[in-house]
């Protein structure tokens, strides 16, 4: 029996705007409690929404980010339904006319081959405020801070075919939309929120399985884990005979499961219609134009320019565009380095990223700024130093023990030792005290050469060339 | 005090015949004799009132006054006004003091006038009669017994019984004009987005608009320019520049074509109301006007597509009481939903609670279309209607009810047949058009009210014709007996 | 078009109002009343008829990204939550 998973995502973004949707109130994140909400946010009688000019910027720069159509008239609508954190008892969103239509994201797989995932729709609507159920001895805090922020809600095909296709895919668009500047993609904070509508079906069937959403899930790694889990609980259900109910599971990261959202009851009948206190929104070929043209590098465009112009792997590529200072960071290690793009991309994917992991910092407070690094790429290609020793200068850069790589090297006497005499030297000495091991390896023990270049390395304190040494010994040895 | 209207109070306050501390203490002192008849007032402002007063009498005295300085005016309590409870007639907001001033109140305050008091009206502003309002009904000072129309039944109470030289109303469905032709006085809804609905709480969204009551037609241009215009806070507000109304009240009506729709005149139509409208027809033939018959054929379909789309977006409108962040709550609820539906059910009146179903069903999963969206389909047809009609000629003249007053608690058990009477009026909301109703006569000593409709933005020329009928007649210079 | 009393008692939820039992039966015969009477719309020929959400042909209006820092919730909330004495309506009080 085998099984096909099928995944759509959608995703909130949080528009990165100074004001709100349709207030003017702040949307900066972490103020007191119900000190940034205004009396259109909470909904006092009378008032009344105005749009936010920057808004539609950014959702046009979404639009054109996924290669979608932006709608020319799009129409706001209210979503009716009673909570505390919905001050109005509805929510103005966009239903029928949302400002962006189809568009499509690529995404890289592991294998490196590449996979268009379609995107049904982008609409933007206001959010709503927060529930704290916490030191309220039983009963609910509502925080309406966040009420009115700006959203835009993208909504994917269920095109996704496994846990890691949707997290390519979510890494895609968290990367797009800081690239675009419209969202600071802080999954903490609940900038980039993420649900998933996991369901399974046989191999072959063309009817969807019944789905369940799963929401609240803020990180990648737990996003992962969910789905993963999720599809197998669904596979062990309908092995056993029962059915997938149609519901929206909370993921619990302690113990690895997903479990019913305290049942929300019957499916909510919203009601949508247009609202009447908001105009259509009409965008023009030159609001579009205007956008486009002040549009930066897309991660996509960059990725292909990656891969032509400094030949990297698809692979690689991704992963340098991941976002847009890393991007830029290697940009200038290339430069620096006197043109080492293959190196540069070893040096940042390998070394650095470790140390950033490390430390768990971005790529933005990098110990090692790219002009240190792309020098000390320089001396490697340059034969200075060999690799291994450029490792310990990453260090001593890294801890701040020393500052140019110059210097460094000077002072620690690492350069590396490309004198042939000195190598012939060296090696002579060596085997005349190995005479034994000599004739071992001209007896068919090929295996010895690496016990040689061994007692050669730590002879010389690291710092012979590695190619010059293995041509001497190779030639010494061949006698 | 032998002035009548705002007109002839301006003069003297500017002349310093009478001060605006005189003019306020002479209202004041009137609704305290008269209002317990009438029940037009809910708060009676009068500390500051008379405070405005002398800061107005100051502005007059420095030569920095306007037209309205010092005059006193009321407000319906649906406009939010600041630091003042704002009930919009209902239990629900009985305990709401308004943190900001509605955009109308702010200009009438700007043009320098008194407020006297936020008056009475159906809660909400649902209903034709004022008999919906949480603090008991308001009645007709022409004769006790009857409605004085609704849902600005309060305004159109005290400006006829001269308890204020003017007040605002709103108009959702005919909720000025009603009021202004059952109360023999002068009211007109302007084009929708001509006033701002900021601080206006919100009935029907794509429906209300705000508008002055007073004596004549003089009066309510001086009005209609202090609170219309574009406004920022109001994303339906047009940003069209506002023509001084004053100035082109007495242009000559030669040539000026009238037209009387056919479905006006129909059955259901009062004849003594006909005969009215007739007389005050060939007053304007003799002023030079001609007059042709038009057709109006969707005229019927306005009131089931308005007692649609109105409720709908007020069951939505109203969804924001909730007993959460202010307004009426409930006491010890057990849970959320029992705040919610106590709160509710318990602050909100059965005609309000009525509206709030027939537009939940009809906004609801399945009816979407055959309700709401046929609603809004059939509003284009009336808009059609009026489109073509203005082809043909610049004003739609009619009677603005079908009768006179009706007694109270005749019509409070039966729905439907209140609705009907809002005929007339309704189709001008769902078209958007401005239509004034101005004092055309009286039939068994109640008067009768006469529409005139004009095309958007056109109210100069309605108050231009509303005065020149005002000039040759006197209906609307009578106050009730015991006035 | 007539109503059942569980369709009312729907809308009621939707709608968040608690009916009693008597008031079910008033609000679903007069509901029923109501709807009967809206009905009359279907008379009329709406094919090819576009809706009318407003009735001037406008579009909606830009406002500039910027904060204004106005009184927040707290501030609100203290104003105008006040029951019983502070808020008694001065007509009543002569």
């Amino acid at each position: 029996m085998e099984w096909e998973t099928v995944i759509g995502l959608e995703v909130h973004t949080q528009l990165s705007t100074q004001s709100k949707l349709f207030s003017s109130a702040s949307t900066a994140f972490g103020a007191e409690p119900n000190t940034q909400a205004s009396i259109i946010d909470l909904g006092f009688p009378g008032v009344l929404p105005v749009l936010n000019r920057e808004v539609v910027q950014m959702a046009i720069k979404l639009g054109l980010g996924i290669n979608a159509t932006i709608t020319k008239k799009s129409i706001f609508a209210r979503k009716n339904y009673f909570y505390p954190d919905l001050p109005k008892g509805y929510q103005i969103s966009q239903y029928e006319l949302p400002v962006v239509g189809k568009g499509f994201l690529d995404i890289i797989l592991e294998d490196g081959s590449t996979k268009r995932i379609q995107i049904t729709r982008a609409h933007l609507e206001e959010d709503a405020g927060k529930s704290l159920h916490e030191d309220f001895h039983g009963l609910s805090g509502i925080d309406l801070n966040r009420a009115g922020t700006p959203l835009l809600e993208i909504v994917s095909e269920p095109d996704m075919r496994s846990a890691k296709e949707a997290i390519a895919y979510l890494k895609a668009l968290h990367s797009l939309v800081r690239y675009l500047e419209i969202c600071d993609g802080n999954m903490q904070e609940g900038s980039f929120r993420c649900d998933a509508n996991v369901s399974v079906r046989r191999k072959g069937d063309s009817k969807f399985g019944t789905r369940t959403e799963l929401k609240n899930i803020n990180s990648f790694r737990f996003i992962e884990r969910a789905i993963n889990f999720e599809v197998e609980r669904q596979i062990a259900l309908i092995e056993s005979g029962g059915t997938v109910k149609q519901e929206t599971r909370l993921y619990d990261p302690n113990k690895n499961e997903t479990r019913t959202m305290r049942s929300k009851e019957e499916a909510n009948d919203y009601r949508y219609f247009p609202d009447p206190d908001l105009l259509p929104l009409v965008i023009t070929d030159e609001m579009i134009e205007s956008v486009r043209s002040n549009l930066p590098e897309l991660p996509q465009q960059k990725r292909q320019r990656f891969m032509d112009q400094y030949g990297l792997t698809a692979y690689d590529a991704t992963v340098l565009v991941s976002s847009k200072p890393l991007a830029d960071y290697f940009e200038i290690v290339v430069k620096e380095s006197g043109n080492q793009p293959k190196l540069a991309a070893n040096w940042i994917m390998g070394d650095l990223s470790a140390a950033l992991n490390k430390d768990d910092i971005e790529i933005t407070a990098c110990h090692v700024s790219a002009k240190q690094l792309g020098k000390l790429i320089q001396r490697i290609s340059d034969n200075t130093i060999s690799g291994k020793i450029a490792k310990t200068i990453f260090e001593t850069l890294w801890n701040k023990e020393g500052n140019d790589v110059d210097e460094i090297i000077e002072k620690q006497g690492l350069k590396q030792v490309t004198d042939t005499g000195a190598i012939e030297k060296l090696i002579d000495q060596i085997l005349s005290d190995n005479a034994d091991k000599v004739a071992e390896y001209r007896s068919g023990k090929d295996k010895l050469f690496g016990f040689f270049v061994g007692l050669a390395m730590k002879a010389s304190g690291g710092k012979m060339n590695p190619q010059q040494l293995n041509e001497v010994l190779k030639k010494k040895l061949a006698g | 005090m032998n002035y009548k209207f705002i007109t002839e109070f301006s003069n003297a306050l500017h002349t310093k015949k009478i001060s605006s501390v005189e003019l306020t203490r002479y209202f004041l002192d009137r609704i305290k004799k008269f209002d317990k008849q009438l029940n037009s007032f809910i708060t009676v402002c009068e500390d500051e009132a008379l405070k405005e007063a002398k800061k107005a009498d100051e502005l007059l005295a420095k030569g920095q006054a306007h037209a309205l300085t010092g005059i006193p005016i009321a407000h319906k309590d649906i406009f939010c006004t600041q630091g003042i409870k704002t009930s919009c007639g209902s239990k629900m907001l009985d305990n709401f003091i308004s943190p900001y001033d509605a955009t109308v109140v702010k200009k009438f305050k700007e043009a320098g006038t008194v407020l006297l008091g936020k008056t009475n009206m159906d809660e909400f502003a649902m209903g034709s009669s004022n008999e919906n309002s949480f603090y008991g009904p308001v009645k007709n000072p022409w004769d006790l017994s009857v409605v004085p129309g609704g849902s600005s039944g309060g305004s159109a109470a005290a400006v006829a019984a001269h308890l204020a030289p003017a007040a605002t109303g709103t108009d959702t469905g005919g909720s000025i004009r009603q009021p202004a032709g059952l109360c023999g006085i002068t009211g007109i809804k302007p084009t929708y987005g001509r006033v701002s609905r900021y601080g206006m709480i919100a009935f029907a969204s794509s429906l209300d608009q705000g508008g002055p009551f007073a004596r004549s037609a003089a009066d309510v241009a001086l009005l209609l320019n202090a609170m219309s215009g574009f406004d920022e806070h109001d994303s339906t507000s047009v940003n069209k520049v506002v023509p001084d109304y004053s100035s082109t009240l007495d242009q000559p009506l030669n040539g000026l074509r009238i037209g009387l729709p056919k479905e006006y005149f129909g059955k259901g139509l009062d004849p003594e109301i006909s005969k009215l409208i007739h007389e005050a027809v060939e007053e304007f033939k003799k002023l030079g006007a001609t007059i042709h018959e038009i057709n109006l054929p969707n005229t019927e379909l306005s009131i089931p597509a308005y007692y649609v789309v109105a409720p709908a977006e007020c069951s939505s409108n109203l969804a924001r009481f909730d007993g959460v962040r202010y307004g009426y709550r409930c006491d010890n609820p057990k849970d959320l939903e029992d705040l919610y539906k106590r709160s509710r059910s318990e602050g909100f009146g059965s005609e309000v609670k009525r509206r709030i179903m027939i537009g939940t069903y009809a906004l609801s999963a399945g009816y979407y279309d055959a309700y709401y969206l046929k609603a809004q389909k059939i509003r284009c047809l009336i808009r059609n209607d009026f489109v073509e009609a203005f082809k043909k000629v610049d004003i739609i003249l009619g009677p603005t009810s079908p009768t006179t007053a009706f007694k109270i608690g005749e019509k409070v058990d039966d729905p439907v047949s209140m609705y009907l009477s809002d005929i007339y009026t309704i189709a001008v909301n769902l078209a958007g058009l401005p239509g004034i109703s101005i004092p055309a006569g009286f039939v068994n000593k109640l008067p009768v009210g006469m529409q005139l409709i004009a095309n958007y933005f056109e109210e100069g020329r309605l108050l231009n014709v509303a005065h020149r009928f005002q000039t040759v007649t006197d209906w609307h210079t009578k106050i009730p007996e015991g006035f | 078009m007539s109503l059942t009393t569980d369709d009312v008692k729907k809308i009621a939820h939707l709608a968040r109002l608690n009916m009693s039992e008597t008031n079910i039966t008033l609000y679903t015969k007069q509901l029923s009343n109501i709807l009967n009477f809206v009905e009359q719309m279907n008379q009329a020929n709406t094919a090819n008829i576009e809706p009318l959400a407003h009735p001037l042909d406008l579009t909606q209006r830009l406002r500039d990204d910027i904060v204004i820092e106005k009184k927040s919730a707290r501030y609100f909330s203290n104003d105008c939550t006040q029951s019983g004495s502070r808020t008694l309506s001065r007509a009543q009080s002569d």
